[in-house]
Protein backbone atom coordinates (compact mmCIF):
# COMPACT_ATOMS: atom_id res chain seq x y z
CA UNK A 1 0.00 0.00 0.00
CA UNK A 2 2.96 2.30 1.04
CA UNK A 3 4.61 2.06 -2.02
CA UNK A 4 1.17 3.33 -4.53
CA UNK A 5 1.77 6.90 -2.35
CA UNK A 6 3.05 9.63 -4.16
CA UNK A 7 5.60 11.83 -2.74
CA UNK A 8 3.34 14.68 -1.85
CA UNK A 9 1.24 11.89 0.05
CA UNK A 10 3.70 10.71 1.58
CA UNK A 11 4.87 14.31 3.22
CA UNK A 12 1.34 14.97 4.14
CA UNK A 13 0.74 11.53 6.07
CA UNK A 14 4.60 12.02 7.98
CA UNK A 15 3.52 14.97 8.73
CA UNK A 16 -0.20 14.68 9.56
CA UNK A 17 0.01 15.93 13.31
CA UNK A 18 1.70 18.97 12.50
CA UNK A 19 -0.66 19.65 9.35
CA UNK A 20 -3.74 18.44 11.87
CA UNK A 21 -2.38 21.31 14.49
CA UNK A 22 -1.96 23.75 12.02
CA UNK A 23 -6.10 23.98 11.21
CA UNK A 24 -7.70 25.66 14.34
CA UNK A 25 -4.69 28.57 14.08
CA UNK A 26 -5.93 28.39 10.32
CA UNK A 27 -9.22 28.99 10.82
CA UNK A 28 -8.80 31.65 13.49
CA UNK A 29 -6.52 33.88 10.82
CA UNK A 30 -8.75 32.73 8.04
CA UNK A 31 -11.96 34.03 10.25
CA UNK A 32 -10.76 37.02 12.32
CA UNK A 33 -7.85 38.26 9.46
CA UNK A 34 -8.96 37.51 6.07
CA UNK A 35 -12.59 37.85 6.06
CA UNK A 36 -11.78 41.59 7.76
CA UNK A 37 -9.59 41.88 4.48
CA UNK A 38 -12.44 41.25 2.44
CA UNK A 39 -15.16 43.08 4.32
CA UNK A 40 -12.34 46.01 3.81
CA UNK A 41 -13.56 46.44 0.36
CA UNK A 42 -16.37 48.55 1.47
CA UNK A 43 -14.13 51.39 1.47
CA UNK A 44 -14.49 51.61 -2.36
CA UNK A 45 -18.03 50.88 -2.23
CA UNK A 46 -21.50 53.14 -0.95
CA UNK A 47 -22.04 49.90 1.90
CA UNK A 48 -25.63 48.87 2.48
CA UNK A 49 -26.02 46.77 5.15
CA UNK A 50 -29.26 45.41 3.57
CA UNK A 51 -27.10 44.47 0.08
CA UNK A 52 -24.28 43.20 1.98
CA UNK A 53 -20.47 44.08 1.03
CA UNK A 54 -20.35 42.12 -2.02
CA UNK A 55 -23.33 42.86 -3.53
CA UNK A 56 -22.90 47.01 -2.49
CA UNK A 57 -22.47 49.35 -5.43
CA UNK A 58 -18.90 50.06 -6.30
CA UNK A 59 -17.90 54.36 -5.66
CA UNK A 60 -14.17 54.43 -6.47
CA UNK A 61 -12.01 56.22 -4.18
CA UNK A 62 -14.86 59.00 -3.31
CA UNK A 63 -14.55 58.27 0.48
CA UNK A 64 -10.74 58.75 0.20
CA UNK A 65 -11.45 61.56 -1.46
CA UNK A 66 -14.05 63.15 0.72
CA UNK A 67 -11.61 62.47 3.86
CA UNK A 68 -8.70 64.24 2.07
CA UNK A 69 -10.80 67.09 1.69
CA UNK A 70 -12.51 67.38 5.30
CA UNK A 71 -10.98 69.76 8.05
CA UNK A 72 -10.20 67.14 10.08
CA UNK A 73 -7.91 65.43 7.95
CA UNK A 74 -5.14 67.43 8.34
CA UNK A 75 -6.50 67.76 12.97
CA UNK A 76 -6.26 63.90 12.79
CA UNK A 77 -2.85 63.55 11.16
CA UNK A 78 -0.85 66.07 13.27
CA UNK A 79 -2.23 64.79 16.11
CA UNK A 80 -1.66 61.53 15.61
CA UNK A 81 2.15 62.39 14.43
CA UNK A 82 2.68 64.64 17.04
CA UNK A 83 1.86 62.41 19.85
CA UNK A 84 3.21 59.68 18.42
CA UNK A 85 6.69 61.69 17.95
CA UNK A 86 6.08 62.87 21.45
CA UNK A 87 6.54 59.86 23.05
CA UNK A 88 9.20 58.58 20.70
CA UNK A 89 10.88 61.51 21.20
CA UNK A 90 11.23 61.55 25.38
CA UNK A 91 10.43 57.64 25.86
CA UNK A 92 13.15 55.85 24.09
CA UNK A 93 15.73 58.83 25.72
CA UNK A 94 14.61 58.39 29.06
CA UNK A 95 14.62 54.26 28.54
CA UNK A 96 18.24 54.21 27.99
CA UNK A 97 19.06 56.35 30.82
CA UNK A 98 17.12 54.10 32.80
CA UNK A 99 18.56 50.97 31.16
CA UNK A 100 22.12 52.24 31.77
CA UNK A 101 21.81 53.38 35.59
CA UNK A 102 19.92 50.07 36.05
CA UNK A 103 23.05 48.16 34.76
CA UNK A 104 25.86 50.85 36.62
CA UNK A 105 24.40 50.42 39.61
CA UNK A 106 26.48 49.04 42.31
CA UNK A 107 23.35 47.26 44.61
CA UNK A 108 22.06 44.22 43.59
CA UNK A 109 19.05 44.30 45.48
CA UNK A 110 18.22 47.78 44.77
CA UNK A 111 18.56 47.10 41.01
CA UNK A 112 16.08 44.26 41.32
CA UNK A 113 13.57 46.50 43.81
CA UNK A 114 13.70 49.38 41.23
CA UNK A 115 13.72 46.85 37.82
CA UNK A 116 10.40 45.01 39.78
CA UNK A 117 8.08 48.62 40.81
CA UNK A 118 9.57 49.98 37.36
CA UNK A 119 7.85 46.81 34.81
CA UNK A 120 4.32 46.71 37.12
CA UNK A 121 2.94 49.68 35.67
CA UNK A 122 3.43 48.15 32.16
CA UNK A 123 0.76 45.64 33.69
CA UNK A 124 -1.81 48.30 34.42
CA UNK A 125 -4.76 48.76 31.94
CA UNK A 126 -5.38 52.63 31.06
CA UNK A 127 -8.80 52.48 32.74
CA UNK A 128 -6.43 51.59 36.14
CA UNK A 129 -4.12 54.72 35.04
CA UNK A 130 -7.37 56.95 34.77
CA UNK A 131 -7.93 56.27 37.67
CA UNK A 132 -4.34 56.80 38.89
CA UNK A 133 -4.18 60.15 36.86
CA UNK A 134 -6.81 61.24 38.70
CA UNK A 135 -5.43 60.69 41.94
CA UNK A 136 -2.75 62.94 41.01
CA UNK A 137 -4.34 65.14 38.31
CA UNK A 138 -7.35 65.96 39.61
CA UNK A 139 -8.59 69.42 39.68
CA UNK A 140 -10.72 68.69 43.28
CA UNK A 141 -8.07 66.65 45.17
CA UNK A 142 -5.63 65.40 43.30
CA UNK A 143 -2.09 65.60 44.71
CA UNK A 144 -0.45 68.02 41.87
CA UNK A 145 -3.56 70.66 42.20
CA UNK A 146 -3.42 70.35 46.09
CA UNK A 147 0.21 71.26 46.31
CA UNK A 148 -0.33 74.20 43.34
CA UNK A 149 -3.60 75.42 45.79
CA UNK A 150 -1.46 75.36 49.18
CA UNK A 151 1.14 77.79 47.13
CA UNK A 152 -1.46 79.82 46.51
CA UNK A 153 -2.33 79.02 42.81
CA UNK A 154 -5.22 77.74 40.77
CA UNK A 155 -5.94 74.21 40.17
CA UNK A 156 -5.49 73.23 36.60
CA UNK A 157 -7.40 71.06 34.85
CA UNK A 158 -4.98 68.75 33.07
CA UNK A 159 -6.98 65.94 31.57
CA UNK A 160 -9.58 68.61 29.51
CA UNK A 161 -7.97 71.47 29.13
CA UNK A 162 -6.22 71.11 25.24
CA UNK A 163 -2.94 73.44 26.44
CA UNK A 164 -2.03 70.35 29.00
CA UNK A 165 -3.43 66.91 27.22
CA UNK A 166 -1.12 65.60 25.27
CA UNK A 167 1.74 66.61 28.01
CA UNK A 168 -0.50 64.55 30.25
CA UNK A 169 -0.82 61.50 27.26
CA UNK A 170 3.17 61.96 27.15
CA UNK A 171 4.16 61.96 30.38
CA UNK A 172 1.44 59.12 31.70
CA UNK A 173 2.75 57.12 28.70
CA UNK A 174 6.21 57.48 29.81
CA UNK A 175 5.51 56.71 33.59
CA UNK A 176 3.94 53.78 32.01
CA UNK A 177 6.30 52.32 29.54
CA UNK A 178 9.61 53.47 30.74
CA UNK A 179 10.45 50.51 32.99
CA UNK A 180 9.26 48.11 30.40
CA UNK A 181 10.99 49.31 27.85
CA UNK A 182 14.31 48.67 29.44
CA UNK A 183 14.43 44.92 29.09
CA UNK A 184 15.44 45.19 25.94
CA UNK A 185 18.73 47.64 26.39
CA UNK A 186 19.25 46.19 29.30
CA UNK A 187 19.42 42.57 27.64
CA UNK A 188 21.84 44.27 25.13
CA UNK A 189 23.95 45.82 28.14
CA UNK A 190 24.58 42.37 29.53
CA UNK A 191 25.19 40.93 26.00
CA UNK A 192 28.66 43.39 25.90
CA UNK A 193 32.01 41.45 26.54
CA UNK A 194 33.25 42.21 29.82
CA UNK A 195 36.60 42.54 28.70
CA UNK A 196 36.10 45.52 27.07
CA UNK A 197 35.21 46.99 30.04
CA UNK A 198 38.44 45.99 32.04
CA UNK A 199 40.52 46.68 29.30
CA UNK A 200 39.26 50.24 29.30
CA UNK A 201 39.46 50.41 33.01
CA UNK A 202 43.56 49.58 32.40
CA UNK A 203 44.03 52.24 29.78
CA UNK A 204 42.35 55.19 32.60
CA UNK A 205 38.60 55.70 31.30
CA UNK A 206 36.38 57.47 33.60
CA UNK A 207 32.52 56.12 34.19
CA UNK A 208 31.48 58.00 31.39
CA UNK A 209 33.78 57.40 29.18
CA UNK A 210 33.10 53.70 29.44
CA UNK A 211 29.44 54.76 28.60
CA UNK A 212 30.19 56.84 25.79
CA UNK A 213 32.37 54.58 24.26
CA UNK A 214 31.74 51.11 25.09
CA UNK A 215 27.97 50.74 26.49
CA UNK A 216 26.28 52.85 24.07
CA UNK A 217 27.75 52.06 20.98
CA UNK A 218 27.26 47.94 22.11
CA UNK A 219 23.52 49.24 22.81
CA UNK A 220 23.32 51.22 19.14
CA UNK A 221 21.67 48.05 17.14
CA UNK A 222 19.22 47.62 19.73
CA UNK A 223 18.17 51.34 20.00
CA UNK A 224 18.22 51.69 16.47
CA UNK A 225 16.05 48.52 15.90
CA UNK A 226 13.43 49.82 18.52
CA UNK A 227 13.82 53.55 17.02
CA UNK A 228 12.73 52.40 13.89
CA UNK A 229 10.34 49.88 14.35
CA UNK A 230 7.94 53.12 16.59
CA UNK A 231 9.33 55.22 13.46
CA UNK A 232 7.20 52.21 11.54
CA UNK A 233 4.25 52.64 14.11
CA UNK A 234 4.17 56.01 13.84
CA UNK A 235 0.49 56.58 13.02
CA UNK A 236 -0.38 54.07 16.28
CA UNK A 237 -0.53 57.03 18.74
CA UNK A 238 -2.08 54.83 21.67
CA UNK A 239 -5.81 54.23 20.64
CA UNK A 240 -6.20 52.54 24.41
CA UNK A 241 -4.84 55.50 26.36
CA UNK A 242 -6.38 58.13 24.13
CA UNK A 243 -10.15 56.59 24.10
CA UNK A 244 -9.62 56.27 28.18
CA UNK A 245 -8.35 59.68 28.61
CA UNK A 246 -9.71 62.32 26.02
CA UNK A 247 -13.47 64.06 26.10
CA UNK A 248 -14.73 66.74 24.22
CA UNK A 249 -13.04 69.59 25.24
CA UNK A 250 -9.34 68.15 24.08
CA UNK A 251 -10.37 66.20 20.79
CA UNK A 252 -8.69 69.61 18.75
CA UNK A 253 -5.60 67.85 20.32
CA UNK A 254 -5.61 64.85 21.09
CA UNK A 255 -8.27 62.98 18.51
CA UNK A 256 -6.20 60.51 16.79
CA UNK A 257 -6.66 58.52 13.51
CA UNK A 258 -8.11 55.76 15.49
CA UNK A 259 -10.49 56.83 17.54
CA UNK A 260 -12.11 59.41 14.84
CA UNK A 261 -12.39 56.03 12.98
CA UNK A 262 -14.05 54.35 16.06
CA UNK A 263 -16.49 57.05 17.07
CA UNK A 264 -17.26 57.63 12.63
CA UNK A 265 -17.95 54.34 12.21
CA UNK A 266 -19.60 52.81 15.08
CA UNK A 267 -21.66 55.96 16.61
CA UNK A 268 -22.08 57.43 13.25
CA UNK A 269 -22.49 54.32 11.47
CA UNK A 270 -20.52 56.06 8.57
CA UNK A 271 -19.37 52.35 8.11
CA UNK A 272 -17.43 52.67 4.21
CA UNK A 273 -15.96 55.89 5.28
CA UNK A 274 -14.57 54.78 8.44
CA UNK A 275 -13.33 51.76 6.54
CA UNK A 276 -11.52 53.89 4.07
CA UNK A 277 -9.79 56.12 6.70
CA UNK A 278 -8.90 53.07 8.68
CA UNK A 279 -7.56 51.37 5.19
CA UNK A 280 -5.48 54.76 4.55
CA UNK A 281 -3.58 54.18 7.67
CA UNK A 282 -2.83 50.69 6.90
CA UNK A 283 -1.52 51.59 4.03
CA UNK A 284 0.94 54.11 4.84
CA UNK A 285 1.65 51.81 7.69
CA UNK A 286 2.54 49.05 5.65
CA UNK A 287 4.86 51.31 4.16
CA UNK A 288 6.11 52.74 6.67
CA UNK A 289 6.89 49.73 8.71
CA UNK A 290 8.57 47.95 4.99
CA UNK A 291 10.97 51.32 5.38
CA UNK A 292 11.98 51.00 8.88
CA UNK A 293 12.85 47.12 8.75
CA UNK A 294 14.97 48.02 5.47
CA UNK A 295 16.79 51.11 7.24
CA UNK A 296 17.36 49.17 10.34
CA UNK A 297 18.69 46.05 8.28
CA UNK A 298 20.98 48.46 7.08
CA UNK A 299 22.15 49.85 9.91
CA UNK A 300 21.70 47.24 12.82
CA UNK A 301 22.70 44.43 10.73
CA UNK A 302 18.98 42.45 11.64
CA UNK A 303 15.85 43.41 12.48
CA UNK A 304 12.66 42.10 14.83
CA UNK A 305 10.25 39.43 13.42
CA UNK B 1 46.92 57.94 45.13
CA UNK B 2 45.42 56.77 42.02
CA UNK B 3 43.40 54.06 44.13
CA UNK B 4 42.07 57.31 46.43
CA UNK B 5 40.87 59.32 43.42
CA UNK B 6 39.33 56.42 41.46
CA UNK B 7 37.10 55.56 44.39
CA UNK B 8 36.30 59.45 44.28
CA UNK B 9 35.31 59.34 40.81
CA UNK B 10 33.11 55.90 41.59
CA UNK B 11 31.64 57.19 44.58
CA UNK B 12 30.07 60.24 42.72
CA UNK B 13 29.39 58.30 39.66
CA UNK B 14 27.42 55.79 42.22
CA UNK B 15 25.46 58.61 44.14
CA UNK B 16 24.61 59.86 40.86
CA UNK B 17 23.48 56.72 39.32
CA UNK B 18 21.25 55.57 42.39
CA UNK B 19 20.05 59.04 43.09
CA UNK B 20 18.33 58.78 39.57
CA UNK B 21 16.87 54.98 40.44
CA UNK B 22 15.71 56.23 43.33
CA UNK B 23 14.00 59.15 42.00
CA UNK B 24 12.42 56.59 39.25
CA UNK B 25 11.61 54.37 42.39
CA UNK B 26 9.49 57.30 44.14
CA UNK B 27 8.09 58.83 41.31
CA UNK B 28 6.35 55.10 40.33
CA UNK B 29 5.43 53.58 44.00
CA UNK B 30 4.33 57.53 44.87
CA UNK B 31 0.56 57.93 42.57
CA UNK B 32 -0.15 54.13 43.66
CA UNK B 33 0.54 54.68 47.30
CA UNK B 34 -1.60 58.01 46.93
CA UNK B 35 -4.87 55.48 45.80
CA UNK B 36 -4.58 53.04 48.39
CA UNK B 37 -3.91 56.09 51.41
CA UNK B 38 -7.16 57.25 49.97
CA UNK B 39 -9.16 53.68 49.01
CA UNK B 40 -8.61 53.46 53.19
CA UNK B 41 -9.11 57.09 54.18
CA UNK B 42 -11.68 56.96 56.99
CA UNK B 43 -15.17 59.12 56.45
CA UNK B 44 -14.08 61.41 59.61
CA UNK B 45 -10.58 61.70 58.44
CA UNK B 46 -9.35 65.47 58.37
CA UNK B 47 -6.46 66.43 55.98
CA UNK B 48 -3.95 67.79 58.12
CA UNK B 49 -1.53 68.83 55.49
CA UNK B 50 0.15 65.60 54.46
CA UNK B 51 -2.14 65.69 50.51
CA UNK B 52 -3.53 62.49 51.03
CA UNK B 53 -0.15 60.53 51.54
CA UNK B 54 -0.22 59.75 54.68
CA UNK B 55 -3.00 57.93 57.05
CA UNK B 56 -1.45 56.22 60.04
CA UNK B 57 -2.12 52.64 59.73
CA UNK B 58 -4.55 52.39 62.97
CA UNK B 59 -6.92 54.54 61.53
CA UNK B 60 -7.10 52.89 58.17
CA UNK B 61 -10.96 51.84 57.37
CA UNK B 62 -11.52 49.48 54.99
CA UNK B 63 -15.35 50.25 54.62
CA UNK B 64 -15.12 51.63 50.68
CA UNK B 65 -13.66 47.61 50.21
CA UNK B 66 -16.65 45.86 52.18
CA UNK B 67 -19.01 48.42 50.26
CA UNK B 68 -17.85 47.41 47.24
CA UNK B 69 -17.98 43.78 47.46
CA UNK B 70 -21.34 43.68 48.91
CA UNK B 71 -22.26 45.20 45.81
CA UNK B 72 -24.19 43.10 43.12
CA UNK B 73 -22.91 44.91 39.76
CA UNK B 74 -19.05 44.56 41.41
CA UNK B 75 -19.68 40.42 41.90
CA UNK B 76 -20.57 40.28 38.48
CA UNK B 77 -17.89 42.40 36.95
CA UNK B 78 -15.59 40.20 38.47
CA UNK B 79 -17.04 36.91 37.28
CA UNK B 80 -17.16 38.06 33.80
CA UNK B 81 -13.36 39.01 33.97
CA UNK B 82 -12.45 35.96 35.33
CA UNK B 83 -13.96 33.91 32.59
CA UNK B 84 -12.57 36.90 30.07
CA UNK B 85 -8.93 36.12 31.66
CA UNK B 86 -9.04 32.96 32.07
CA UNK B 87 -10.94 31.54 28.67
CA UNK B 88 -9.43 34.01 26.74
CA UNK B 89 -5.91 32.87 28.14
CA UNK B 90 -6.81 29.08 27.56
CA UNK B 91 -7.95 29.25 23.96
CA UNK B 92 -5.03 32.05 22.97
CA UNK B 93 -2.39 29.44 24.32
CA UNK B 94 -3.73 26.44 22.68
CA UNK B 95 -3.86 28.24 19.22
CA UNK B 96 -0.47 29.85 20.18
CA UNK B 97 1.44 27.14 21.13
CA UNK B 98 -0.18 24.79 18.33
CA UNK B 99 1.01 27.30 15.80
CA UNK B 100 4.40 28.50 16.94
CA UNK B 101 5.55 24.64 17.45
CA UNK B 102 4.16 24.05 13.56
CA UNK B 103 6.01 26.55 12.66
CA UNK B 104 9.77 25.75 14.70
CA UNK B 105 9.95 22.67 12.25
CA UNK B 106 11.97 24.01 9.79
CA UNK B 107 11.74 20.67 8.02
CA UNK B 108 7.84 20.97 7.06
CA UNK B 109 6.29 20.97 3.66
CA UNK B 110 4.59 24.46 3.21
CA UNK B 111 6.06 26.16 6.17
CA UNK B 112 6.75 29.30 4.05
CA UNK B 113 3.54 29.56 2.53
CA UNK B 114 2.18 29.10 6.15
CA UNK B 115 4.52 32.07 7.39
CA UNK B 116 2.90 34.23 4.67
CA UNK B 117 -0.37 33.49 5.12
CA UNK B 118 0.28 35.02 8.87
CA UNK B 119 2.81 37.79 8.25
CA UNK B 120 0.22 39.57 5.68
CA UNK B 121 -2.38 40.53 8.26
CA UNK B 122 0.27 41.26 10.78
CA UNK B 123 1.55 43.51 8.31
CA UNK B 124 -1.69 45.26 7.06
CA UNK B 125 -4.74 45.38 9.13
CA UNK B 126 -7.79 45.56 7.62
CA UNK B 127 -8.80 47.81 10.26
CA UNK B 128 -11.52 48.29 13.01
CA UNK B 129 -14.68 48.37 11.22
CA UNK B 130 -14.26 45.13 8.75
CA UNK B 131 -13.39 43.44 12.00
CA UNK B 132 -16.51 44.40 13.88
CA UNK B 133 -18.74 43.84 11.14
CA UNK B 134 -17.20 39.97 10.93
CA UNK B 135 -17.93 39.83 14.55
CA UNK B 136 -21.18 40.71 14.17
CA UNK B 137 -22.00 38.24 11.24
CA UNK B 138 -21.11 35.88 13.68
CA UNK B 139 -23.77 36.64 16.22
CA UNK B 140 -20.87 37.25 18.73
CA UNK B 141 -22.03 40.53 19.74
CA UNK B 142 -23.45 40.09 23.65
CA UNK B 143 -21.44 37.11 23.75
CA UNK B 144 -18.09 36.78 25.83
CA UNK B 145 -16.84 34.64 22.92
CA UNK B 146 -16.33 38.50 21.07
CA UNK B 147 -13.53 39.70 23.65
CA UNK B 148 -11.88 36.16 23.75
CA UNK B 149 -11.43 35.04 19.96
CA UNK B 150 -10.85 38.01 17.58
CA UNK B 151 -7.51 38.68 19.03
CA UNK B 152 -6.90 35.13 20.31
CA UNK B 153 -3.25 34.92 18.31
CA UNK B 154 -0.63 37.56 18.77
CA UNK B 155 1.86 37.12 16.20
CA UNK B 156 4.72 38.66 18.67
CA UNK B 157 3.95 36.20 21.00
CA UNK B 158 4.04 33.77 18.73
CA UNK B 159 7.38 34.60 16.77
CA UNK B 160 8.81 35.08 20.46
CA UNK B 161 7.45 31.18 21.54
CA UNK B 162 8.77 29.80 18.03
CA UNK B 163 11.93 31.26 18.34
CA UNK B 164 12.53 29.46 21.83
CA UNK B 165 11.30 26.09 20.87
CA UNK B 166 14.02 26.30 17.68
CA UNK B 167 16.13 27.25 20.34
CA UNK B 168 15.70 23.23 22.45
CA UNK B 169 18.21 20.90 21.69
CA UNK B 170 17.22 18.79 18.92
CA UNK B 171 18.67 15.67 20.48
CA UNK B 172 15.61 15.02 22.66
CA UNK B 173 13.33 15.31 20.04
CA UNK B 174 15.26 13.45 17.78
CA UNK B 175 15.36 10.84 20.41
CA UNK B 176 11.53 10.71 21.41
CA UNK B 177 11.34 10.18 17.27
CA UNK B 178 13.35 7.34 17.39
CA UNK B 179 11.36 5.27 20.82
CA UNK B 180 8.19 5.98 18.10
CA UNK B 181 6.50 9.29 19.60
CA UNK B 182 4.71 11.18 16.69
CA UNK B 183 4.92 15.04 15.98
CA UNK B 184 1.71 15.64 19.25
CA UNK B 185 3.65 13.35 21.53
CA UNK B 186 7.07 15.08 20.80
CA UNK B 187 5.40 18.94 21.78
CA UNK B 188 3.60 17.52 25.10
CA UNK B 189 5.90 15.10 26.72
CA UNK B 190 9.25 16.48 25.44
CA UNK B 191 8.88 20.26 24.05
CA UNK B 192 6.47 21.68 26.80
CA UNK B 193 8.06 20.48 29.65
CA UNK B 194 11.48 22.33 28.72
CA UNK B 195 9.63 25.10 27.55
CA UNK B 196 8.27 26.54 31.31
CA UNK B 197 9.62 29.42 31.24
CA UNK B 198 8.22 30.77 27.63
CA UNK B 199 5.04 29.70 28.77
CA UNK B 200 4.80 30.97 31.92
CA UNK B 201 5.62 34.19 30.07
CA UNK B 202 3.55 34.40 27.57
CA UNK B 203 0.67 33.05 29.57
CA UNK B 204 1.12 36.28 31.64
CA UNK B 205 1.12 38.24 28.84
CA UNK B 206 -2.49 36.97 27.33
CA UNK B 207 -3.82 37.48 30.77
CA UNK B 208 -2.78 40.52 31.22
CA UNK B 209 -4.87 41.41 28.04
CA UNK B 210 -7.67 39.88 28.79
CA UNK B 211 -8.04 41.17 32.28
CA UNK B 212 -7.31 44.69 30.96
CA UNK B 213 -9.47 44.38 27.81
CA UNK B 214 -11.25 47.78 28.02
CA UNK B 215 -12.56 49.14 24.54
CA UNK B 216 -13.95 45.51 22.89
CA UNK B 217 -16.31 45.29 25.59
CA UNK B 218 -17.29 48.70 24.79
CA UNK B 219 -17.56 47.61 21.10
CA UNK B 220 -19.23 44.12 21.26
CA UNK B 221 -21.35 44.12 24.50
CA UNK B 222 -24.37 45.78 25.01
CA UNK B 223 -25.83 43.97 28.07
CA UNK B 224 -24.47 45.58 30.93
CA UNK B 225 -24.71 42.09 33.33
CA UNK B 226 -21.38 41.09 30.51
CA UNK B 227 -19.46 43.67 31.64
CA UNK B 228 -15.98 43.19 32.93
CA UNK B 229 -13.93 44.88 35.72
CA UNK B 230 -12.27 48.20 34.01
CA UNK B 231 -15.64 48.94 32.02
CA UNK B 232 -17.25 49.28 35.72
CA UNK B 233 -14.50 50.80 37.07
CA UNK B 234 -14.58 53.63 33.86
CA UNK B 235 -18.41 54.04 34.84
CA UNK B 236 -17.54 55.11 38.56
CA UNK B 237 -14.62 57.12 38.01
CA UNK B 238 -16.54 59.13 35.57
CA UNK B 239 -19.68 58.34 37.52
CA UNK B 240 -21.58 62.26 37.78
CA UNK B 241 -23.75 60.26 40.29
CA UNK B 242 -21.99 57.67 41.98
CA UNK B 243 -25.63 56.24 43.63
CA UNK B 244 -26.38 54.58 40.63
CA UNK B 245 -23.34 52.02 41.40
CA UNK B 246 -23.94 52.05 45.38
CA UNK B 247 -26.81 51.29 47.46
CA UNK B 248 -28.17 54.63 48.48
CA UNK B 249 -26.72 54.11 51.96
CA UNK B 250 -23.23 53.12 51.13
CA UNK B 251 -21.57 56.59 51.91
CA UNK B 252 -22.57 56.66 55.59
CA UNK B 253 -19.85 54.55 56.19
CA UNK B 254 -17.26 56.08 53.50
CA UNK B 255 -16.29 58.87 51.58
CA UNK B 256 -17.02 58.54 47.56
CA UNK B 257 -12.68 59.54 46.66
CA UNK B 258 -12.34 55.84 49.30
CA UNK B 259 -15.02 53.95 46.98
CA UNK B 260 -13.27 55.60 43.83
CA UNK B 261 -9.49 54.06 44.64
CA UNK B 262 -10.71 51.21 46.20
CA UNK B 263 -12.53 50.15 42.68
CA UNK B 264 -8.97 51.19 41.30
CA UNK B 265 -7.23 48.91 43.44
CA UNK B 266 -8.98 46.26 43.80
CA UNK B 267 -8.62 46.11 39.63
CA UNK B 268 -4.97 46.69 40.31
CA UNK B 269 -4.61 43.77 42.70
CA UNK B 270 -4.58 40.80 40.58
CA UNK B 271 -1.84 41.91 38.34
CA UNK B 272 0.14 43.53 41.08
CA UNK B 273 0.32 39.66 43.02
CA UNK B 274 0.77 37.67 39.98
CA UNK B 275 3.52 39.43 38.10
CA UNK B 276 6.46 39.20 40.66
CA UNK B 277 6.14 35.29 40.44
CA UNK B 278 6.74 35.23 36.58
CA UNK B 279 8.53 38.55 36.24
CA UNK B 280 11.70 36.34 36.89
CA UNK B 281 10.67 34.21 33.70
CA UNK B 282 10.86 37.36 31.52
CA UNK B 283 13.79 39.25 33.18
CA UNK B 284 16.02 35.69 31.87
CA UNK B 285 16.13 36.46 28.18
CA UNK B 286 13.06 34.77 27.17
CA UNK B 287 11.14 37.74 25.27
CA UNK B 288 14.47 37.76 22.40
CA UNK B 289 13.39 34.84 20.57
CA UNK B 290 12.04 36.96 17.99
CA UNK B 291 15.29 38.92 17.36
CA UNK B 292 16.58 37.46 13.66
CA UNK B 293 19.89 37.90 12.43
Amino acid sequence: MRQRLTPLAKSLYKYRWLYLMAIPPLVYFLIFQYLPLWNAQIAFKNFKPLLGVWKSPWIGFDHFIAFFKSFYFTELLTNTIIISLLKLVFGIPMAIVLALALYETAFKRFQVLVQTTAYLPHFLSWVIMLGVLLTILSPGDGLVNSVIKSLGGKPIAFLTSPEWFRFVVVVSDIWKETGWATILYLAALMGIDPTLYEAAQVDGASRLQRIWHISLPGILPVIVILTMLRLGHILNAGFNQIFVLYSLPVYSVGDIIDTWVYRSGILDFQLSLATAVGLFKGVIGLILILVAQRVSKKIAGYTLY
Amino acid sequence: MISRLKSWDDRIFQAIVNGFLLTILVAIALPIWRVFIMSVTPLTFKDNGTFGLWIPPWQWSFEAYRELFKHPSFTQATYNSVIITLGGMLISMVLTTSLAYVLSNPKLPGRKGLMILILVPFLFQAGLIPTYMVVQKMGLVDSLFAIMLPGAISVTNTFVMKGFFEGLPEELEEAARLDGANDLQVLWHVVLPLSKPILMTISLFYAVGYWNEFFTPILYLNDNHLMPLPVLLRNILLAANINEYVESNAFANAPIQAFKAASVFITMLPMVAVYPWIQRYFTRGTLLGGVKE
